[in-house]
């Protein structure tokens, strides 16, 4: 892409990608989001379009094959898949956590050789973070990580493993040994098709986020000992996981926002336009909930900006302060998905309410109800509310 | 409790005991080395903040925000060194 101010290649970079995705969304994931959504099926179209664009190895470093896209490219990238397809938008998302954390973690050998092969083949990577009997609390594990003579076995009851059976591999978390305490957790590299088993155990028809496939599963997998990468999860969550989940999932958010305003924009704009001169009633609501979208995009994107800062200054990720704003990102921006997108139902009336209007706000609703339930605010206030018992706003 | 007279000791001493009543470990503190990692003995999260409060309480000091690391509480020896810190700045200690 041409850039008449002769800028940084990083801007190139970003303005290449998004443009990408911008693509992607309007021709082949936007077409296909109804489908998704009404059959509860994976976005295999959109996957197929991303992989062809090398999308799915936008993060992995370039000298590893992929295109060493920052974090900030990535949340634009999700705010715009978000735009046209909530469901393709959260397996990216999904998808480049797991990758960021082999990028920033997996300094061996064997994960340097896995993600350029990860590059190579555009695979696609799943997680498997929570556990039947933890009750949500994905900092504790029960399965633990078996290992004999350089070799590891697992097995682990995972109530959601999404689009596990559209993935290559899956990273898995677990105790990292049979008498570990249930927090001294590691992640393990579980590729589909070497030494990993899946054994469906529930089903995924749900409100929203239908796309998502976010079926529970036995997994069963053993291999090598070096697919287990070396640092502590604990470690990983609080520098890598943790903030870079709650970034691309609220950039993503920030898309499904963004699509309803644009459709209550539009269907204002057509309103005017039937009686010029007059301004339609409801344009100062769309002029508040405007207002709101600017507030969610200032949230994600001062997040961003933080995060990027303290990237690489281990000691600031793990301070209590920023794990605070970390959690606060996720709970402020899953709130005003809901709002934002239920105004503008609201201004598009009953053309909003209708499935099969172009200004329908429907999907867009139900989807974003999954901000908040997905993932459930509640845990994430009880460790707010437990940190700021010690946290000072210096 | 008060932290502020004694000896270099007795300082591990009352941490231990702290420790032992609210990290919430798997594993008996006298099991522990000074350099033990407390997160792997089996403290969440969770827990730490509890400990922290209970070492604010016990020592009569305050974590300032750039101590509140998870390293500044991963063993014995570490929270040693943050409270040395803090205890050294304070009046009447020495």
């Amino acid at each position: 892409m041409t850039n008449p101010t002769g800028s940084t290649v990083g801007t190139e970079l970003r303005a290449d990608l998004v443009g990408k995705a911008a693509r992607i969304g309007a021709e082949v994931a936007g077409p296909a989001a109804g489908s998704v959504d009404r059959e509860a099926r994976f976005p295999s179209e959109s996957f197929a379009a991303l992989r062809r664009e090398h999308m799915l190895a936008a993060f992995v470093p370039e000298e590893l094959g992929g295109s060493g896209c920052s974090i900030s490219d990535l949340s634009a990238i999700c705010t715009t898949l978000g735009q046209s397809c909530a469901s393709t938008a959260m397996v990216y998302a999904m998808h480049q956590i797991q990758v960021a954390c082999m990028v920033r973690h997996g300094k061996s050998p064997f994960f340097r050789q896995y993600l350029t092969d990860l590059a190579g083949h555009e695979w696609l990577m799943a997680s498997a973070t929570t556990e039947i009997g933890v009750g949500g609390d994905v900092r504790t594990s029960i399965c633990a990580v078996e290992r004999a003579g350089g070799r590891f076995k697992l097995e682990k009851q995972a109530p959601v493993i999404s689009y596990g059976l559209h993935s290559d591999a899956i990273l898995v978390t677990a105790r990292r040994a049979p008498d570990a305490a249930g927090s001294d957790q590691v992640i393990v590299l579980a590729p589909r098709a070497n030494g990993t088993t899946l054994e469906q155990t529930s089903g995924w028809d749900t409100l929203g986020m239908r796309g998502t496939c976010s079926l529970g599963f036995t997994l069963r997998t053993e291999g090598a000992e070096d697919q287990i990468l070396p640092q502590p999860y604990a470690e990983i969550s609080a520098q890598t996981m943790l903030p870079f989940s709650h970034i691309v999932w609220t950039s993503l958010w920030l898309g499904i926002a963004t699509d309803a305003v644009n459709r209550a924009r539009t269907f204002i704009r057509a309103e005017a336009r039937k009686k010029p001169g007059t301004t339609p009633p409801g344009s100062l609501r769309l002029a508040e909930v405007v207002t709101l979208l600017q507030t969610m995009r200032a949230t994600v994107h001062d997040a961003v900006r933080e995060y990027e800062r303290i990237m690489d200054d281990t000691d600031a990720l793990s301070s209590i302060g920023f794990a605070i704003r970390m959690n606060n990102l996720k709970v402020a921006a899953s709130h005003l998905v809901v709002d934002v997108v239920a105004r503008a139902m609201s201004i598009c009336g009953i053309m909003g309410y209708k499935e099969d209007s172009k200004y329908s706000i429907c999907r867009h609703l139900r989807d974003a109800y999954g901000a908040s339930l997905m993932i459930a605010n509640d845990r994430i206030y009880a460790a707010n509310a437990a940190l700021l018992l010690v946290h000072k706003d210096e | 409790m008060d932290g502020t007279d004694v000896s270099m000791k007795d300082t591990t001493q009352q941490i231990r005991a702290i420790v032992r009543e609210h990290a919430r470990l798997s594993v008996e503190v006298d099991a522990l080395a000074d350099e033990s990692d407390l997160y792997q003995a089996g403290m969440t999260s969770h827990a730490s903040v509890n400990l922290m409060l209970a070492l604010e309480d016990g020592f009569d000091i305050e974590f300032p925000e750039r101590m509140l690391r998870r390293r500044a509480f991963e063993s014995i020896a570490a929270i040693r060194a943050a409270l040395d810190e803090l205890l050294r700045g304070k009046p009447g200690s020495n």
